[in-house]
């Protein structure tokens, strides 16, 4: 943490001789604000704990799975060292799963209000500065600070692959990995959003925050009791129809950020899915189960990333249109 | 001295149906101090986020420096420093570094903020180790003097203050408004300060607007103010008696007579005379001479308070 804060304090000084655009001098203020909060020593430490946990076990077991001659992922090491579990502790992937929701929400949900609550934003509104850079520079920073934290486990985790086993990474499995890290990001940064947005529309940090844990509590727990209330029972119908309900139900829950997460990752970092949906029996025949190339796998989580970069945009959009009208007195 | 540096041309804010600023026509010339004096809730606030285009205006237009601070609030944030009236820092940040952010949004390039930030320190009176001290522990005053710090690092043309005297002890007043008027006067700065302290801000405007409601009702320097009562009501002489007097009184028309007495007042025992002259012996006079039994007389002047008073009475 000292060298990342060593990092951008050298570079403000070096960078000093050219006049800085306000927009990065508001990004630097604000990264260097979120890496000498508690908040954001807190979040290191679960997520380095976290990740830490889930190698550890993946470690362990990774011999096994390697051997493990009817998986036919087993020759990508590294994504196996990021999806491997023995059932006691849930994988990287999936722990990111709850655990990205909460950095996004715990880096955005006083972003605004906090400001307007300590007198500082009409100080700042009242510098020669456009009033979106301020929203943006919040967004800005969070995401930086997510990625660079995520690219950095990424790439320790290969780095202590390679020492540890002795085997070389792949470039698939290498583009897999920075392709799940952008993913995470991406996932990071709706949730991010989602939180700015509620930081202006309360004035109050604590309500934000609890509104912003609510929605997220919605849809990782009641959506899906939600959509198997309104679903009929499968029972009743031909196969055809149960496809076809599965489908629509699919298609619901994929209005949740967190299934498109789930999907996207899975897909990533298991070359061998090759479908999100049900199969029928007819396009299963003839299919060998073997990894799709990093190409294919791309085009199934497409439409997942496309969808998390569009409620992100929408919350952006929305957070645009509330702030640049409102009032800013305190 | 007619070079006007704000200019504010029928400016109207309206929250809902209510009037916040209504049809407000302002002119404020460059190097003057000028003091916006209201009550709380007048607009003072609204008028001066208007121009600095931080708020709207639902008509009107305000011109600072030049350019339309509703169009172009940049160019006006350039030159304007605006201090608001409850001054907020970054707690977490050094009173240094709080300042520096400020230098930088103002494109002041990195390697002379420093110098700068700290020369500004200076003029303000805050230096030692008071400079790297986090902000969450300055005092009211000491965030006072920050604030004004950070309004005049960006080398402003204007300055306007949103009570700045809010919340600082008497003594501080003092020094924070002369601190004020020696900036103002060594580098020819316009000063737009607004306040509900009249007897604060006499000191050092030169001069004041008085603004109650959203409307601007009295303008001009203290003695034009001051002199525009007195011209009205000047001297006012109240005489308790004993004993309550009867309804009407038989001696009014009598004291009416007496020269440059402009109207009498009677209620109980006590009896109010206006007067353009100062005639507290004469009135005693009379009294003792028709055999009433004094108990006490009392001249009420008119300071600056009164005049302030009496504005606010009136509407």
């Amino acid at each position: 943490m000292k060298a990342i804060r060593d990092l951008f304090e050298s570079h403000s000084s070096t960078s000093t001789e050219t006049r800085p655009h306000p927009f990065w001098v508001m990004v630097r203020k604000e990264i260097a604000g979120h890496i000498r909060s508690w908040r954001f020593l807190v979040l290191l430490l679960l997520i380095l704990l976290t990740f830490w946990g889930s190698i550890s076990v993946a470690l362990g077991n990774i011999r096994e799975v390697v051997n493990n001659v009817k998986d036919p992922d087993r020759f990508f090491l590294y994504l196996k060292l990021l999806t491997t579990t023995e059932g006691t502790l849930p994988p990287f992937h999936v722990f990111l799963n709850f655990l990205g929701p909460i950095v996004g929400i715990s880096l955005g949900f006083d972003a605004i209000n906090s400001e307007q609550q300590n007198g500082t934003l009409t100080r700042i509104m009242a510098q020669p500065v456009y009033r979106d850079n301020l929203l943006l520079s919040k967004f800005v920073s969070a995401v930086t600070l997510v990625g660079s934290l995520l690219l950095t486990l990424s790439l320790l985790m290969i780095g202590g692959g390679i020492l540890i086993t002795g085997v070389l990474i792949e470039a698939e499995e290498v583009f897999r990995i920075v392709g799940f890290t952008i993913l995470c990001t991406v996932y990071v940064g709706f949730w991010l959003g989602l939180s700015i947005l509620l930081s202006i529309i309360f004035k109050q940090a604590s309500t934000s925050a609890l509104t912003a844990i609510g929605i997220w509590l919605f849809f990782t727990v009641f959506y899906q009791i939600i959509i198997d209330l309104i679903v009929p029972a499968a029972n009743e119908f031909s196969e055809t129809d149960v496809i076809r309900y599965n489908r629509q139900v699919l298609n619901l829950l994929r209005l949740s950020p967190s299934q498109l997460f789930t999907d996207a990752t899975t897909t990533l970092l298991m070359p061998s899915v090759r479908s999100l949906g049900p199969i029928t029996m007819e396009q299963m025949a003839g299919a060998i189960p073997s990894p799709l190339p990093l190409r294919d796998s791309l085009m199934i989580v497409w439409p997942q990333l496309s969808g998390l970069i569009a409620a992100t945009t929408m919350c952006f959009a929305a957070s645009y249109y509330l702030f640049m009208r409102r009032e800013i007195r305190g | 001295m007619t070079n006007p540096i704000i200019e504010l041309k029928r400016l109207t804010k309206t929250y809902g149906g209510f009037k916040a600023v209504n049809e407000l026509d302002l002119t404020v010339n460059k190097g003057e101090i000028f003091g916006l004096l209201g009550p709380n809730g007048a607009g003072k606030t609204t008028t001066i986020l208007m121009m600095m285009g931080l708020t709207e205006p639902s008509s009107g237009t305000a011109h600072v420096c030049g350019f339309n601070a509703t169009k172009d609030p940049l160019s006006v944030k350039r030159l304007v420093g605006y201090m608001p009236d409850s001054v907020g820092f970054y707690d977490t940040m050094t009173a240094l570094e709080n300042l520096m952010y400020v230098g930088e949004l103002n494109g002041i390039p990195g390697s002379e903020v420093e110098g700068r930030a700290l020369a500004t320190l200076d003029l303000v009176g805050l230096s030692g180790d008071a400079i790297h001290k986090k902000t969450g522990a300055y005092s009211r005053g000491m965030k006072q003097r920050l604030g004004l710090a950070e309004v005049l690092i960006k080398d402003p043309e204007v300055i306007i203050l949103d009570e700045p005297t809010l919340g600082i002890d008497p003594s501080g007043v003092k020094e924070f408004l002369t601190l004020i008027l020696r900036l103002s006067r060594e580098k020819g700065l316009t000063v737009l300060l607004s306040s509900h302290h009249l007897h604060q801000v006499q000191q050092v405007c030169d001069r004041v607007g008085i603004f109650v409601k959203g409307e601007l009702l009295a303008e001009g320097t203290i003695d034009t103010l001051s002199n525009r009562i007195f011209a009205e009501k000047s001297y006012e002489v109240h005489v308790s008696l004993a004993n309550v007097v009867d309804l009407p009184w038989k001696d009014e028309a009598e004291m009416l007579q007496l020269e440059a007495v402009q109207s009498v007042r009677v209620q109980d025992q006590l009896i109010g005379i206006t007067s353009s002259k100062d005639l507290t012996p004469d009135i005693v006079r009379f009294f003792v001479h028709k055999g009433y039994e004094v108990s006490g007389v009392q001249k009420k002047e008119y300071g600056l308070e009164e005049i302030y008073e009496r504005y606010f009475e009136r509407n």
